[in-house]
């Protein structure tokens, strides 16, 4: 950012509101029974329905609606008992009909919140709407001998069922925006409607963001940003917006009411299409479907369904475990996560050092092998025995430590590691006083320091000690032993 | 020649399906001059009646074993051409049947082949095929009325007893009258929709073009019925409409709306529409006056919405994905003639005319407007039937009139289906039947309307009628036997 944007950018409030596009994890096609597998060879996952042929019709998913149902709820949202599917009328070549069966006056969910505790403290974002509607093929337009002449179509992807996700302009910058689209994507994963795969395209977002003079309530002209397409291009392409936006203020332009395209090579935002030239997309009510109609007890059962969301959850693990909300608030970032530790909390019956390990030593793990919780070959009953041996005395801290390493690295359980190879703590006085004693005959200049008031040495002694024990003893037996060896005390004290 | 006896005759061991095939199918070659025909399947059809005839045992109960069939051309048959009289799908061969298709092969048809419509259905004379047009059986120089026009010629020359036809305004009942034949709409959901290709979604029907009342009734008992494949298909019970053909009208109320008949419609045709009246009220039927109060705003409520739904249901034909593309050096250059070669100059302008009826800015003046008056002419026919279990009219104004005359006319050629539409807006179902000739010599319709999912009662006072009469034993001029 150029430095002489600091004061301006004081000035004005950025107003975002988010789009989000989310592909179902439904076995087959919304509106026939095509697969909906990803990365299935070009053109093979098709029908009449899927292609739009002549005289085909579509025929409403249940497990569709459930789905989407399911990630409205958990979104807040009231299910509409009736809603109407629409065609979205445009011309595009991976658009086999002409025009994309989506929802419009009436969607399926109206008005809901997600609310969470961010970074920046508790955050409350509204949901205007959710509704269902029929995703797109996909033009190739690289990768072929003659692309220069030609565009390839894919229609595999043409009919998976999409919900279409609108927030209010509730989000004031754009950390905060990509802090929402995280903790969305966290709770559509997490009830497993969506997969959560960006890269694959079945989480996609668009933004639309205005900024106005701060203090001013009134909306200023709005842009939309198109081409969001990971958590990072959220906020780069916000900010940068954000920044133009300002700049163009600033200077005294006006901002110009369009679509601009997120080109995140380039990282800015290029304008599309005006407000003018855009599409009249002439929606009108799907005549080849019925309204979709759900009763009461039929939401009751899709609310049933509905796991515990991750706010809850944290909340829940603060309380019922007595963890601290930062702790609480990774431990339920994922889903897999939180169950790992609850499973590992349940089994060691120790949950804040359940926490501590999966925070710090298993993350660290993880994140050294890049791999996701859900790839952790480590039992959670494993990593429990581990805790319990700590808890029991039987390990010190730091050979529990070595222990998990080699749990890791051999799938072993704790208890065999720590037999196997004599780890077993030494609590035994008389066993520690023997090391100390030869410790201080062997270090007669650390010791002489000591004993003149250079107590900073004391440290260096103790790990001697533990060196010496392979770190088996127990550091406060250690502790206890040497200070009375050095000072001839009987007791160092508290 | 009737499905009825066709079939009886197969059965008894008096002929073969092939045989009878091979008659239609020299019928229709010798019949070229009325171009009821858009493709003739000479081929797949006697292999089929072969087989029919080889499994003849099993096929005792089928319904249709060995009955030639004709389509109209805009129902998809797998493998065959199927191109809705659209120059935009030249050479387009489906790779599916239609759901009545796969019916009436169920049922032992053999479908001989595809007939000339308008393209896209949308017409009232057939003319608007991109591969020229249908003479009518009766008179030469005279349209057959559409869109089913090759469907209804075809049946009225004795080239096959029975085809199908589709009715978004009229396009069954009104070519059906204007050939001295019958033609069923039935109510909209009684029939599935799947492999039609679509003109009006909310309006279109599929139904049966026949020379008897009890043909009409056999295929719907093959055709009719819930299909998972069309969600607006309703899950209704099904009727044995054959045995609902008693022949019994007494006490059945039938409703005239004397108002509708003073202005616009021809004398000879309100003169045969009263000696029907009066052959009801002869056999025992009870005649009432009844008011469509809104009937007069069907046409434009018509017009507005299926012109809507059409611009919608043909942006498919772009030149990607199947039949004709012409080349471009732009996407929007090749969209636009494809479009602009594919399509005839009345599908353009109902295209050109829904689209601006859904336009941003219109669609509350237009389209809403005009789904709000639909509803209002539907309350209508509710209330109508309160009061009577049929509403009858003539179901065209005029006989069949000459080629040519109303092509420059197009709002003289929606004016054919003043009586139609209502039948179509208000999705009820309805039947033309013969009844009577014009000075000319040319038949005029008898239309019955009945309630929703009631083509029973449709079907049998249809029957009633033509065994009170001797209408449908009248040949054309032009009649292959």
């Amino acid at each position: 950012m150029p430095l002489s944007l600091l004061p301006l950018q004081a000035m004005y409030e950025p107003v975002i509101g988010l789009e989000i596009h989310a592909q179902l994890l439904t076995d087959t096609k919304i509106f026939c029974g095509c697969s909906t597998r990803f990365g299935a060879p070009p053109n093979t996952n098709i029908c009449p329905v899927c292609l739009g042929l002549p005289g085909a019709l579509p025929v409403l998913n249940r497990r569709a609606v459930e789905f989407a149902a399911r990630a409205a709820m958990a979104l807040g949202c009231t299910i509409q008992p009736s809603s109407i599917f629409a065609r979205k009328n445009y011309f595009y070549p991976d658009l086999p009909k002409g025009y994309q069966i989506s929802q419009y006056e009436r969607p399926l969910a109206t008005e809901g919140a997600l609310e969470y505790t961010g970074p920046d403290g508790a955050a409350r974002v509204g949901i205007i709407r959710v509704h269902l509607e029929e995703d797109a093929g996909k033009s190739l337009h690289e990768g072929f001998a003659d692309s220069e002449r030609f565009t390839y179509l894919d229609y595999n992807r043409s009919g998976v069922p999409l919900i279409e996700i609108v927030t209010h302009p509730d989000l004031r910058s754009a950390a905060a925006a990509a802090e929402f689209f995280t903790r969305l994507r966290a709770i559509l994963v997490a009830i497993g409607v969506n997969d959560g795969n960006m890269e694959e395209g079945s989480l996609r977002c668009d933004a639309n963001v205005s900024v106005r003079p701060a203090g001013e309530t009134a909306l200023g002209v709005k842009t939309e940003v198109k081409n969001l397409n990971s958590f990072r291009h959220v906020q780069r392409a916000l900010e940068h917006e954000i920044d133009r936006q300002i700049a163009a203020l600033g200077a005294g332009n006006r901002v110009a009411q369009e679509t601009r395209l997120w080109d995140a090579a380039a990282g800015r935002t290029v304008a599309m299409r005006s407000k003018e030239e855009a599409d009249d997309y002439r929606y009108f009510p799907e005549p080849d479907l019925l309204p979709l109609e759900v009763d009461a007890a039929w939401i009751g059962r899709m609310r049933a369904t509905l796991p515990e969301l991750p706010d809850a959850r944290r909340r829940r693990f603060a309380t019922e475990y007595h963890l601290p909300d930062y702790d609480a608030g990774v431990l339920t970032q994922s889903m897999a996560l939180a169950d790992y530790f609850e499973k590992t909390a349940a089994a060691a019956g120790n949950a804040k050092a359940a926490s501590n390990w999966i925070m710090v030593e298993l993350t660290r793990k993880m994140n050294e092998l890049g791999i996701a919780v859900e790839q952790v070959t480590l039992a959670p009953d494993a990593l429990a025995e581990l805790i319990a041996l700590v808890d029991r005395g039987e390990i010190s801290g730091p050979v529990a430590k070595d222990v998990f390493e080699k749990m890791f690295a051999s799938g072993r359980r704790a208890s065999a590691i720590v037999e196997a190879e004599g780890l077993r703590r030494i609590d035994d006085e008389g066993a520690i006083a023997a090391v100390v004693a030869d410790i201080i005959d062997a270090n007669a200049g650390p010791v002489a320091q000591f004993r003149a008031g250079r107590t900073q040495t004391f440290g260096f002694l103790v790990g001697q000690v533990m060196k010496a024990t392979r770190g088996k003893a127990n550091p406060e037996t250690v502790n206890t032993i040497l200070r009375r060896a050095l000072t001839g005390q009987e007791h160092t004290g508290d | 020649m009737n499905a009825a006896g066709i079939r009886e005759g197969i059965a008894q061991g008096k002929t073969s399906a092939v045989e009878v095939c091979r008659r239609s199918l020299d019928r229709i070659d010798a019949a070229a001059a009325l171009h009821a025909f858009q493709h003739v399947d000479r081929d797949g059809a006697l292999a089929r009646a072969t087989d029919l005839d080889a499994r003849r045992q099993e096929l005792t109960r089928a319904p249709l074993a060995g009955v030639p069939i004709a389509l109209k051309d805009n129902m998809c048959t797998t493998g065959a051409p199927t191109t809705a009289c659209s120059r935009i799908l030249e050479g387009y061969r489906p790779p599916y049947d239609a759901t009545v298709v796969r019916r009436l092969r169920d049922a032992g048809a053999v479908i001989v082949g595809k007939t000339v419509c308008d393209e896209f259905a949308m017409g009232s004379s057939t003319e608007n095929s991109a591969f020229g047009g249908t003479k009518n059986p009766w008179a030469l120089d005279r349209i057959p009325g559409g869109s089913s026009g090759g469907s209804a010629a075809a049946v009225a020359a004795g080239l096959v007893p029975i085809a199908l036809g589709s009715d978004t305004g009229g396009s069954i009942r009104q070519p059906a009258a204007l050939c001295g034949v019958v033609g069923l709409k039935p109510t909209y959901g009684r029939v599935s929709r799947y492999g039609l290709i679509a003109f009006a979604s909310s309006l279109d029907q599929i139904g049966p073009l026949s020379q008897t009342v009890r043909d009409a009734a056999l295929v719907m008992n093959v055709i009719a019925g819930h299909d998972p494949l069309d969600a607006t298909s309703v899950d209704v019970d099904k009727p044995d409409y054959v045995a609902a053909l008693t022949g019994d009208v007494r006490g059945l109320r039938i409703g005239v709306p004397r108002h509708l008949l003073r202005d616009g419609v021809e004398a000879d045709v309100t003169a045969a529409f009263d000696r029907a009246i009066d052959t009801f009220r002869g056999a025992g039927a009870i005649v009432a006056d009844v008011e469509l109060p809104h009937a007069s705003l069907a046409i434009p409520v018509y017009y507005l919405i299926a012109t809507a739904e059409a611009s919608s249901n043909l942006a498919r034909y772009d030149g990607v994905r199947y039949g004709r593309r012409a080349p471009a050096d732009t996407l929007t250059g090749m969209y636009e003639r494809s479009r602009g070669r594919g399509f005839g100059p009345e599908v353009k302008r109902r295209i050109m005319l829904g689209t601006y009826v859904l336009s941003a800015g219109y669609y509350d003046a237009y389209y809403l407007k005009a789904q709000q008056v639909r509803t209002l002419i539907r309350r209508d026919y509710d209330r109508a039937f309160d009061r009577v279990d049929l509403v009858a009219m003539p179901t065209s104004p005029t006989p069949a009139f000459p080629l040519g005359e109303r092509v420059a006319d197009p709002l003289s050629m929606y004016l054919a289906d003043v009586f139609t539409v209502a039948a179509n807006l208000a999705g009820l179902p309805g039947i033309s039947v013969t009844c009577g000739f014009s000075a000319a010599r040319l038949p005029i319709g008898l239309q019955l309307m009945g309630r929703a999912f009631d083509e029973s009662t449709v079907l049998r006072a249809a029957d009633a009628y033509e065994r009170e009469t001797a209408w449908s034993r009248e040949r054309p001029p032009h009649y292959w036997s």
